[in-house]
């Protein structure tokens, strides 16, 4: 059977986000860049020396950097911050609801190292909660693209298609770079990138690969299994759940996130909704902090990878 | 001066009516301030009424939003909206909200605000966005004394002069005074004009219930410096009504309808 889908090679996110910020700041002279030191780290770089002019270095200070955003948001311009998203969707989190929300301010935040997949940094560093905290925030828009070609979109997405706060998360270890690069990115509409009748897998980031690759391992043992892509957790695709509700048994979904609050719980709250609701299995972390390790085992050991993913279906189709 | 005098106290009058309409609210800073904002509106900040968005405008930031009372005085008396409208004030439905909220469209207001320990950073992107607009207008950030303990005024102030922002000015209604009772005690945020200073600021105090004073301080605070200004304005929380003046009690509360009486006839 040929694979559903190749890789290109191994690509991380805050490279499509670098890249596709860059290619934003050639066409839009109205984005500024604000920096909180690390911005090679995760991806900010680019911008900052293509236009330094339009970059403004703000020091290890992340509330003043909401702040400052806002300012510039008011008068016009299109202020893109990032640092990794444990600082800069939880440390500012009343800045982002007030200064940014509650002015209903069109600022695009990078939240970077995003997951376990941040590996040997260890606990400290990897943002795990910032998918719940950044969902609830009224007039906010959630996006969590799926590999490196897929966050450039979902950056020129966040320029294009939206006029309030976006919080944008990707990370920092190379993953598979696979969405064909005219694959069109649409804010709050979700990609069923494989199809299937047996099995539903929703996944977001990351975990959107090994998905597919679990689909592909069913698909051996006879079992058919759509994986959709929700790049968007906010405004979460309600009617493409809602349609995977009525014609599957249960759902399984998949995320570098804790279990609370994230994806999982976005999905559950469209599914009880439904006039059919069905189970729905929440692949995440388990209420807990991480550790050091490489990427790879600590995906292994916290249960984010496509084998677990398989396990999960098969239990629940026996 | 007579005039801005005036309109000190029309603002004084039109906070306590609103308070005491509202039941509940910020009396004593905002009386407190009333001569700082006179001051602004009617004589050193340039703004259009009928086009509230003039880009030529110059920009006030309130980041203590619980004075909002003052605020919406001032700018009913500036004609931003009809005078009636303030007694709607922390009304379901009203566009005076008890800390300003700009969704609910109220002509004049820069920014919604109320978390204290915001509106400088604000006010540090809006200056930042003038230069680089090549625009000559100003941007006055209003900070409390208490407010100075979030620190997130710090990272605001390090930023402003590391970006040598001169035409952002803050002020610093600097009473003393918060809602558990005397800065000093609670937490002291002093010695203030040397954390400024050493902030890379330059810093002015003046008093900041004199009209004449503050109309010095502020022809000074324009002439370029290469760098943020902060004028620290000494106040009298609750200034104009001598039976509560200096009393941290009534830094949130509202008079009732029988204070009101007293509270009006007090105010000269
Ligand atoms: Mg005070």
């Amino acid at each position: 059977m040929e694979p559903f889908y190749s890789s290109r090679g191994f690509k991380a996110t805050k490279e499509g986000f670098a890249e596709g910020l860059e290619q934003m700041g050639i066409l839009y002279p109205k984005i500024v860049g604000l920096g909180a030191d690390i911005t090679a780290s995760v991806g900010m770089d680019r911008f900052a020396r293509s236009f330094p002019e339009r970059f403004f270095s703000l020091g290890i200070a992340e509330q003043n950097c909401i702040g400052v955003a806002a300012g510039l948001a008011l008068e016009g311009l299109l202020p893109v911050f990032s640092t990794y998203g444990v600082f800069s969707a939880l440390r500012t989190t009343d800045q982002i609801r007030i200064s940014l929300c509650y002015n209903n301010l069109h600022v695009i935040i990078g939240g970077a190292h995003a997951g376990i997949s941040v590996g040997p940094d260890g606990a400290t560093h990897q943002a795990l909660e910032d998918i719940a905290v950044m969902r609830v925030m009224p007039n906010m828009t959630v996006l969590s693209p799926c590999d490196a070609t897929q966050t450039a979109l979902a950056l020129k997405a966040a320029v294009e298609q939206c006029n309030g706060p976006v919080y944008l998360r990707y990370g920092r270890s190379p993953v598979p770079d696979f969405t064909p690069p005219d694959l069109a990115f649409r804010v709050g509409k979700g990609q069923i990138l494989h199809e299937g009748n047996d099995a539903c897998i929703l996944a977001t980031g990351h975990l959107v690969w090994e998905a597919l690759q679990a689909s592909y391992a069913l698909a051996q043992q006879n079992i058919a299994c759509r994986v959709v892509n929700l790049h968007t957790i906010k405004p979460i695709d309600t009617e493409l759940i809602a349609g995977c509700t009525a014609r599957f048994p249960f759902l399984v979904t998949a995320e570098e996130h804790q279990r609370s609050g994230g994806l999982g719980s976005a999905v559950a709250e469209v599914v009880t909704g439904c006039p059919n609701p069905v189970p729905v299995v929440r692949i995440g972390m388990e209420d807990r902090f991480g550790e050091s390790g490489s990427p790879e085992e600590l995906m292994e050991k916290y249960g984010l990878t496509a084998r677990h993913l398989i396990l999960a279906v098969r239990k629940m189709l026996r | 001066m007579e005039i801005l005098q005036q309109k000190a106290l029309d603002i004084r009058r039109d906070v306590l009516l609103s308070l005491s309409e509202a039941g509940s609210g910020h009396t004593g800073g905002s009386l407190g301030m009333a001569d700082v904002f006179a001051i602004l509106y009617f004589h050193q900040l340039k703004y259009k009424p009928t086009e509230p968005l003039w880009e030529g405008r110059d920009r006030l930031v309130l980041s203590i939003g619980h004075i909002a009372p003052v605020l919406y005085a001032t700018l009913a008396h500036a004609g931003f909206f009809p005078k009636e409208e303030l007694c709607t004030l922390r009304k379901l439905g009203s566009r005076l909200q008890g800390h300003p909220g700009r969704d609910h469209g109220l002509p004049g207001l820069e920014l919604s605000a109320g978390s204290l320990g915001q509106g400088l950073s604000v006010g540090v992107g809006m200056a930042l966005a003038a230069r680089l607009k090549n625009a000559n207008h100003k941007v006055v950030v209003i900070c409390g004394d208490g407010e100075l303990q979030e620190g997130s005024i710090w990272e605001a102030a390090m930023s402003a002069a590391h970006h040598r922002l001169d035409n952002l000015v803050v002020v610093v209604d600097r009473n003393g005074l918060q809602i558990d009772g005397k800065t000093v005690d609670v937490m002291n945020p002093e010695p203030l004009k040397e954390k400024w200073e050493a902030f890379g600021w330059r810093v002015m105090e003046t008093n900041g219930n004199s009209i004449p004073d503050l109309m010095n301080a502020f022809e000074a605070l324009w002439i370029p410096a290469g760098k943020p200004s902060c004028l620290l304005a000494r106040t009298t929380m609750g200034k104009g009504v001598a039976s509560i003046e200096g009393d941290y009690r009534w830094h949130g509360k509202a008079p009732d309808a029988q204070e009101l009486v007293s509270f009006l006839n007090q105010l000269q």
